[in-house]
């Protein structure tokens, strides 16, 4: 009856709370602290966090940075894309334009890289297969994590932020060596 | 002259404008539904790879409608129309100005028709989010633009009826538990449409030249100060709706209403944090800033709703049991109408709402574990447990409360009412379960193709997620049958319901006069009373251990899966 009617008890907020209802917020509330900590916790033992550098960037000025490291490290080319092998440790770049992820990587295993990610146009979603990690890439930002890739194989890069008719063929790709 | 009639079924007083707007918003809304329903259909029939039926620009244009008049101007209409239920209907008062409800109402209904007619001319698929700089038409700004107001103006003329209900002391004591989960709702959406305006006029000049430039990242933490605030309002009115199901099917009181108001304040505290959720893998966000927001605080938005997922059931509990239902852990539930599909669409609702929608909108929304979960179909999923088997089967089971008792007419085809929740709900379910599966396997959201057909390099999915999207697509055409025999049974109860009372005719129904004149015998209604004084009210035992185990079992669930997550997330690339 009363959901709908105005409370039995004037002094609603004086009516004391069943045992029941004590008990479960306690519960409730203890799990909802372990999860606020699970994420700072796994920021100083846990290996899978994202940095937050970022620079303010242009197409323009990312796009050449990406040219200069293949002028460098180009080894190799396939499907009309260069394929680049930077040193360990080196800044990487890759961009998302429509359709692709530009340019192919080939990295080492278990070696840290300094990835740079931007976009020329409009924002892209740099999600890495099989593996399954997942970023938004945005227009006018430089994002800079630290990647170890710890697996060999082929990788590769789909795009899962809508960018218009051509989203589906846009697929790059990552080599990883022993 | 009478403004009043009282419903001899239900005994709810309803105010002849306050019943015209319910109406009419309601109506719309459930048209926004059908469209959005239809193009569901080209959404799930495209995405089951066997069958691909749309080609790629059909697609984005019907996946952009699709999301467009469900999210927005379905659940939004029919919020309006819950409002003035809560307001007027439930505080026995006149609804304050009606004309501007009107003005409110019509702005709406402009401002979704412009957005249709925008994104239906096939030159604005930007899909819901429309981030920037992929940019649509100036009218598909304009139409949402011009949809807030009118909803903005709505949502004033609720405020201002709980100021006509208070000055004119049409209830004693404070207000209903379900008018005050309203008000949440109320209180949300202004922030809700005041984040909206703030980047979509910005974006609109820059659809039209004005503006040069919009900040991609910018656009993406308002916008969703917009885009996820919004469901938030729809929390808050189907938590209420679930308390009003309670008190008219069972005579449920609320537990406690100290516990169940206090949750629904942490609603406005803290729900509106949750746009951090859409911005926890975009580049340069403080960690602090994410951990801080995209846990409400500390959670303590999920704290209310697993009170309530407490409360609710748990005053139906309480009820069933006082009326001897009370063999076992589980009698009151067993013996519970669930041939009555308000009651079935509403426990359908919660329990896929807290089991489904709630656990995985936590674990996604968790700092690090998004970075496996962004952007790829278990988002849809996530939200499809939660706005389409939380708050649209809710809506669709208060809709069949509503016929009889606001419309004034009987059910058409009970049977298929009947059985529409378990269609809908189990369809839905199953589609929710296998994107969930496909998402988990990487495969992405808004995505024509999951072949690449016509990329440069290859990449193949593993046959298992070619599986799960077949298998999800099935129980989506089953959920767009369940949403057909709602449709049914609503828009047939309309036409050919039969009449419960003398009606002014269909087309006065909508335009200020429901029902005859002669229906509208009520000077001014009795005050509200508040409820009755109950012996047995203030106990401090285990008054309903079912759900008791219900809350426990949903929480190892809760627990098992979290921690499932971490130790998936655990084997990706270091990344730092």
């Amino acid at each position: 009856m009363t959901s709908f009617m105005p409370p039995a008890d004037r002094n609603w907020w004086k009516v004391p709370v069943g045992r029941q209802e004590l008990i479960w917020i306690a519960i409730a509330l203890v799990w909802c602290i372990i999860m606020f900590l699970m994420m700072p916790l796994w920021h100083v033992y846990g290996k899978q966090n994202l940095s937050t550098e970022a620079y303010q960037t242009t197409p323009a000025k990312f796009g050449a940075k990406v040219e200069e490291m293949i002028s460098q490290y180009k080894v190799g080319e396939e499907a009309g894309m260069p394929v680049v092998a930077p040193p360990v440790g080196s800044d990487v770049y890759m961009l998302g334009r429509l359709w692709q992820w530009y340019p192919i990587l080939k990295l080492k295993k278990d070696q840290e890289y300094r990835l740079h990610l931007s976009s020329m146009d409009w924002q892209h979603g740099w999600s890495l297969q099989p593996d399954n990690i997942n970023l938004q890439i945005v227009p006018g930002y430089d994002m800079v994590l630290k990647v170890t890739p710890d697996k060999a194989g082929t990788f590769s890069v789909i795009c899962n932020e809508y960018c218009g008719i051509g989203h589906h063929t846009m697929v790059g790709k990552i080599y990883v060596e022993e | 002259m009478a403004e009043f009639r009282v419903c001899p079924d239900s005994g709810f007083y309803f105010h002849k404008s306050a019943e015209s707007l319910m109406k009419v918003n309601a109506v719309v809304g459930i048209v926004a539904l059908l469209i959005a329903g239809l193009l569901a259909l080209g959404v799930v029939l495209t995405r089951w790879q066997e069958v691909h039926w749309l080609p790629a620009d059909t697609f984005y244009m019907v996946l952009t409608a699709h999301g467009i008049n469900a999210l927005i101007f379905w659940i939004i209409f029919f919020e309006m129309a819950v409002l003035y239920f809560a307001s007027s209907t439930l505080l026995r008062c006149r609804v304050a100005t009606p004309a501007w409800g009107w003005i409110g109402f019509f702005l709406m209904l402009i401002g979704a028709v412009m957005n249709n007619v925008a994104v239906f001319s096939g030159s604005s698929s930007v899909m819901m989010t429309s981030y920037v700089p992929m940019q649509a038409e100036p009218h598909f700004y304009l139409g949402l633009i011009l949809f807030a107001v009118g909803a903005l103006i709505q949502v004033f003329v609720f405020f201002g009826t709980l100021v006509v209900a208070q000055t004119e002391k049409t209830y004693e004591g404070s207000v209903p538990l379900v008018t005050f989960g309203a008000i949440t709702a109320a209180i949300i959406a202004v922030f809700t449409i005041a984040s909206g305006a703030i980047i979509l006029i910005p974006t609109f000049l820059w659809s039209i030249g004005y503006v040069s430039h919009i900040d991609a990242e910018m656009y993406r933490v308002i916008w969703w100060g917009m885009g996820h605030s919004s469901q938030q309002i729809n929390v808050s009115a189907h938590v209420s709706i679930w308390y009003l199901v309670a008190g008219v099917l069972f005579g449920a009181r609320p537990m406690s209403e100290k516990v169940s108001r206090f949750a629904f304040l942490l609603y406005i505290l803290f729900l509106q944090l949750a746009s951090a959720h859409h911005i926890l893998v975009d580049p340069g966000i403080s960690t602090e800033w994410k951990i801080f927001n995209t846990s409400y605080a500390m959670y303590l938005a999920v704290l209310a709703s697993m009170i309530h997922g407490l409360t609710v059931p748990g005053s139906m509990e309480v009820a069933q049991r006082r009326k001897g239902f009370t063999k076992g852990l589980f009698e009151w539930l067993r013996k519970a109408p669930w041939g009555n599909p308000v009651f079935s669409g509403t426990f359908i609702a919660i329990v896929t709402f807290g089991f489904i929608g709630g656990i995985t909108g936590v674990v996604m929304g968790t700092e690090q574990i998004n970075l496996i979960i962004h952007n790829t179909i278990y988002v849809p999923a996530h939200f499809h447990a939660t706005v389409v088997t939380g708050t649209t089967l809710t809506f669709m089971a208060i809709t069949y409360l509503l016929i009889p008792v606001l419309f004034r007419r009987q059910l058409f085809l009970p049977w298929v009412a009947k059985m529409q929740p378990y269609v809908f709900g189990g369809g839905m379910t199953i589609l929710i379960l296998f994107m969930l599966g496909a998402g988990t396997m990487g495969v992405s959201r808004r995505h024509w193709d999951m072949d690449f057909a016509g990329a440069a390099m290859a990449f193949e999915y593993p046959a298992i997620a070619y599986t799960m999207m077949a298998i999800g697509a099935i129980g989506g055409v089953l959920g767009i049958v369940g949403g057909g025999m709602f449709l049914l049974v609503a828009v047939g109860s309309l036409l050919f319901g039969k009449k419960l009372e003398a009606s002014a005719g269909i087309m006065e129904s909508f335009a200020g006069k429901p029902l005859a004149d002669s229906v509208y015998n009520v000077d001014k209604p009795e005050v509200l009373a508040m409820a009755p004084q109950l012996e047995e009210d203030h106990h401090e035992g285990f008054e309903a251990p079912g759900t008791f185990m219900l809350a426990m079992l949903l929480l190892v669930t809760f627990v098992v899966y979290y921690f499932i997550n971490w130790k998936y997330l655990a084997s990706v690339w270091p990344l730092g």
